[in-house]
């Protein structure tokens, strides 16, 4: 009986577990929240070292949809040709991605794209994180056992949606945003629905705050667990509402602005220890919640002003950027992605490093959840809203 | 019934055989029932439609298909698992839910078994599933299977004290554990129902009884060992097929047993709310099964609304906060009834 | 602080272990640190008030060809507002350079990375170990002269 519950004799235990670094103990049980999980949002694998219900150590194993992003980068004979698989990478978030490759592009090649074209990118984008955080907030309460926001989200990230499908005929990766401009123009009622998306969306997020997010149960999950103080936040490179969520305000549509962010009137909403500690899961929960609301402004205030113009007139024939370097930085829904693209002359890539947010913020995740239970290690995983495509690229 | 029955076919043992099947009569066509409701009721709180097809018209029939899939499954044991604890593990966690039904009276004409200690045989009779639950989580051979099994042990265990306590407040006004005797206790107009009387106190063990059944059938916001999103399926996740369809079976047979012993005890049981009219035997089974379903809905309207609790908040609620205000209603009934003679 | 101060202050701090610097005519001005003393150069960037780079926005490792690695950090400053570029150059003799995990924690699983793709070795570094690919991968994927084996593991790789 013994050998089939623990599997191996303590002879052919492996000395030290790598990555925790010393051998198991006595009582310690190694149990493996394993590639194929319901709540590991993807294929991830937690090495969980648990005493009893309590985690002693988290290590994560990454890499199960390593899909080799920057090798095919640096084979592409276009420059273009890469926004593809830049799609592919935060999945459910691909018009981010793909502005942040085209800008660092375009910053390469010296190009200005007409203003239409940036008004419309920051529309798709803010429309994109709304889309992104619905997703997170939806699956966090299905992983807390919520299970009809997740729901709710999912009708409302299908209006936004359908007017993707309008604009560029897909639903989740587009291949919108090229360099130097977009891939097809706008529809003719394009202001009137989104207008009515605002419109209709603004009270769902009332409903949603009172079904899930001040539910007395789903406070008592997410207060006081996981807890991220804002200097350990900033030496292990958090953002986006993981870095915001333990009270630092920092945005880089407002710190370090892009495209033209910087001409509309919003807030950056922190996180503020309302429910328990500064820096919890619930505080990362509701920036999320809380930013969906900016986005909305924001998207109301760039309808008003789209001008005419022409969106792929800068778009460059031959793309062949001198020898440099360059790393940008934007703001997407899980953070700061970066992209350091180096050119050398010729019409593909040299190197092109992706610095996902996704990936750092996995990286927090054994540091704030040890001591806590193996309920909790959900709890913050949800919080920190990762998704695999970005993390293994 | 019994008498009825034995005048015709003159055979007691034979008689006994048949009122021990009939609870299954019953059990199975809810079960059946009550997993299309679940999932039309999730369905419509969830912005959607749930089964439309199978059948015609909403989908009634989609449970008979899925039966008829689970009986045509293979059926896998693990390989290092125990395979004959394995095995048993279903049966046990359903003879635990059924065997309690023997008490359970359906109307004033029919109960299983005229036991004069009913309630206290129901009570004890449905830990049984623990064991079940537990031979199934360790026979697995699968952490998880382990861990949800274990929670779930404790969970049942702990929630064992509030449930008794607050059917103790019920049998004190009583004075007996005969569950057909509760019943005639509530005989007339709607305020003599249970849940009325010696008001608040049994309002508020009516209300901590619901609150720890829903912990004893192991429903959210207690899912706790069968929680999906972490456990990926708990104590059955090794289970396949008809092993699985058991597992089932016996829970929906549990979330009616303890919906029925709230009815019975708190709610009049088969008593029909208007006295006199409309109540005899047949409408008493009407009316029972009615309550019952009321608190099965109940259950239903909370899985899908409320999140799960962590397994230590879970405890709390049982240990410091279910049971002293349990022990506080039964010291108060008990002095309300020992001051009334 | 503008680029050239911050390269006055490194090389009054490390004189020769600041290598080459090309302030001018880039987009991103980097500065150049001998591998071994790169640990120290980022303590003092990250230390010293007047340049207070807390934060470690990325570390990427490179293969210039020729049998030459590198490693590129890019660091900004919350406080102050700037950012500075720091490369490491590397062969593929001797990949080693000291990390800077102790510096910043972003750095454990980006030299990770590093060391995985690259084949860079970080001295002192608590767990190198590969990250992406699996734990027993032979070969280090992002470099140039990168041949896909025929076999992993009994299965056939390309296809």
């Amino acid at each position: 009986m013994e050998e089939t519950l623990t599997q191996t004799a303590a002879a052919e235990r492996p000395a030290t577990i790598p990555g925790l670094g010393r051998p198991l103990k006595e009582h310690e049980m190694v149990i493996s929240m394993g590639p194929q999980h319901p709540s590991t949002h993807g294929v991830l694998r937690l090495e969980l070292v648990v005493d009893g219900e309590v985690v002693i150590d988290v290590i994560p194993h990454i890499g199960y949809l390593h899909r080799c992003f920057e090798k095919h980068a640096e084979n592409m004979t276009n420059y273009q040709q890469v926004i593809p698989y830049c799609d592919r990478m935060d999945y459910v978030a691909a018009m981010n991605n793909d502005l942040g490759y085209a800008i660092a592009c375009e910053k390469l090649l010296k190009i200005k794209v007409p203003e239409r074209v940036e008004y419309i990118r920051v529309i798709m984008a803010e429309l994109q994180r709304i889309a992104s955080h619905l997703i997170a907030v939806g699956t966090y309460g299905m992983d807390i056992g919520a299970f009809t926001p997740f729901l709710y989200c999912f009708r409302d990230r299908e209006r936004i949606l359908d007017i993707f499908e309008q604009t560029c005929g897909a639903r989740l990766l587009y291949n919108y945003i090229w360099i130097g401009g977009l891939s097809h123009d706008v529809p003719e009622n394009f202001a009137e629905k989104v207008r009515d998306f605002c419109a209709y969306f603004r009270p769902n997020i009332n409903e949603l705050n009172d079904l899930l997010s001040y539910n007395k149960i789903f406070i008592k999950r997410t207060a006081n667990v996981g807890v991220l103080p804002p200097e350990v936040a900033i030496n292990c490179g958090a953002s986006g509402p993981v870095l915001r969520g333990s009270g630092v305000k920092w945005d880089l549509r407002k710190n370090d602005p892009y495209s033209v962010y910087d001409r509309f009137e919003w807030e950056i909403p922190v996180g503020t220890g309302t429910m328990g500690a500064v820096g919890d899961c619930w505080d990362r929960y509701m920036v999320r919640v809380h930013e969906m609301e900016q986005s909305v402004n924001i998207i109301e205030q760039a309808v008003e002003k789209i001008p005419p113009g022409d969106v792929q007139s800068a778009i460059p024939k031959r793309i062949r950027p001198e020898t440099s370097e360059v790393y940008v930085r934007t703001e997407t829904p899980k953070g700061e992605l970066g992209y350091y693209i180096i050119a050398d002359g010729s019409a593909s890539p040299f190197r092109v490093k992706v610095r996902p947010p996704c990936f750092v913020n996995l990286s927090l995740l054994p540091t704030i959840s040890r001591g806590a239970m193996i309920a909790d290690v959900v709890a913050v995983l949800g919080s920190i809203d990762i998704v695999l495509g970005e993390v293994d690229r | 019934m019994k008498e009825f029955l034995i005048s015709i076919l003159q055979n007691e043992i034979l008689v006994y055989c048949l009122m021990a099947i009939l609870p299954l009569v019953w059990i199975v066509p809810f079960a059946l029932f009550a997993v299309w409701l679940e999932r039309k009721v999730s369905a419509h709180m969830q912005d959607r439609l749930g089964p439309m097809r199978t059948g015609g018209w909403h989908g009634w029939s989609q449970t008979i298909a899925d039966i008829l899939k689970l009986i045509q499954k293979e059926d896998i044991v693990p390989a290092k698992a125990d395979s004959r604890m394995f095995t048993l593990a279903p049966f046990v966690a359903f003879t635990g839910s059924y065997a309690a039904f023997a008490a359970i009276p359906f109307s004033a004409a029919y109960v299983g078994s005229e036991i004069n200690i009913g309630l206290f045989y129901v009570i004890s009779i449905s830990s049984l599933v623990v064991v079940g639950l537990l031979m199934a989580g360790w026979a697995s051979n699968n952490k998880w299977s382990l861990l949800g099994a274990m929670r779930s042990a404790a969970q049942i265990v702990s929630y064992e004290v509030p449930v008794s306590l607050a059917l103790l407040a019920a049998v004190m006004v009583t004075g007996s554990f005969d569950l057909q005797e509760i019943n005639r206790a509530q005989a007339g107009p709607v305020w003599n129902w249970f849940v009325f009387q010696k008001f608040p106190f049994l309002l508020i063990a009516a209300i901590i009884y619901f609150i720890a059944s829903l912990a004893e059938v192991n429903r959210t916001p207690f899912d706790i060992p069968e929680a999906e999103s972490e456990l990926v399926a708990g104590y059955h996740t090794e289970y396949g097929g008809m092993k699985f369809a058991l597992f089932f079976l016996s829970e929906y047979a549990n979330m009616f047993a303890v919906s029925a012993i709230a009815a019975t005890v708190f709610l009049g049981g088969w008593n029909s709310p208007f006295g006199g009219f409309l109540s005899g035997p047949w409408w008493g089974f009407f009316w029972f099964i009615a309550k019952g379903m009321t608190f099965v809905f109940v259950q239903m309207w909370l899985r899908w609304t409320l999140p799960r609790l962590r397994v230590d908040q879970l405890m709390y609620v049982g240990w410091k906060v279910l049971i002293p205000f349990s022990f506080a209603v039964v010291i108060c009934v008990g002095f309300w009834v020992m001051l009334a003679h | 602080m503008i680029p050239q101060e911050i390269h006055d202050a490194l090389v009054s701090h490390f004189g020769n272990a600041i290598l080459d610097a090309k302030l001018e005519g880039v987009f991103d001005p980097f500065i150049k640190v001998a591998p071994d003393r790169i640990k120290d150069v980022a303590q003092f960037l990250r230390d010293n008030e007047a340049t207070a780079f807390n934060v470690l926005m990325c570390l990427s490792g490179v293969d210039h060809t020729g049998g030459k690695l590198g490693v590129v950090y890019h660091l900004h400053s919350m406080r102050r507002n700037h950012k500075i570029v720091l490369k490491v150059d590397l062969t593929v003799e001797q990949p080693h350079c000291h990390s800077v995990e102790s510096v910043w924690k972003t750095a454990n699983w980006h030299e990770r990375e590093a060391y995985d793709m690259y084949g860079i070795i970080f001295d002192g570094h608590p767990d190198l170990r590969r990250i992406l690919m699996p734990y027993d991968w032979e070969g280090h994927p992002l470099r140039k002269d990168f041949q896909v084996p025929e076999y992993y593991n009994g299965m056939k790789v390309p296809y």
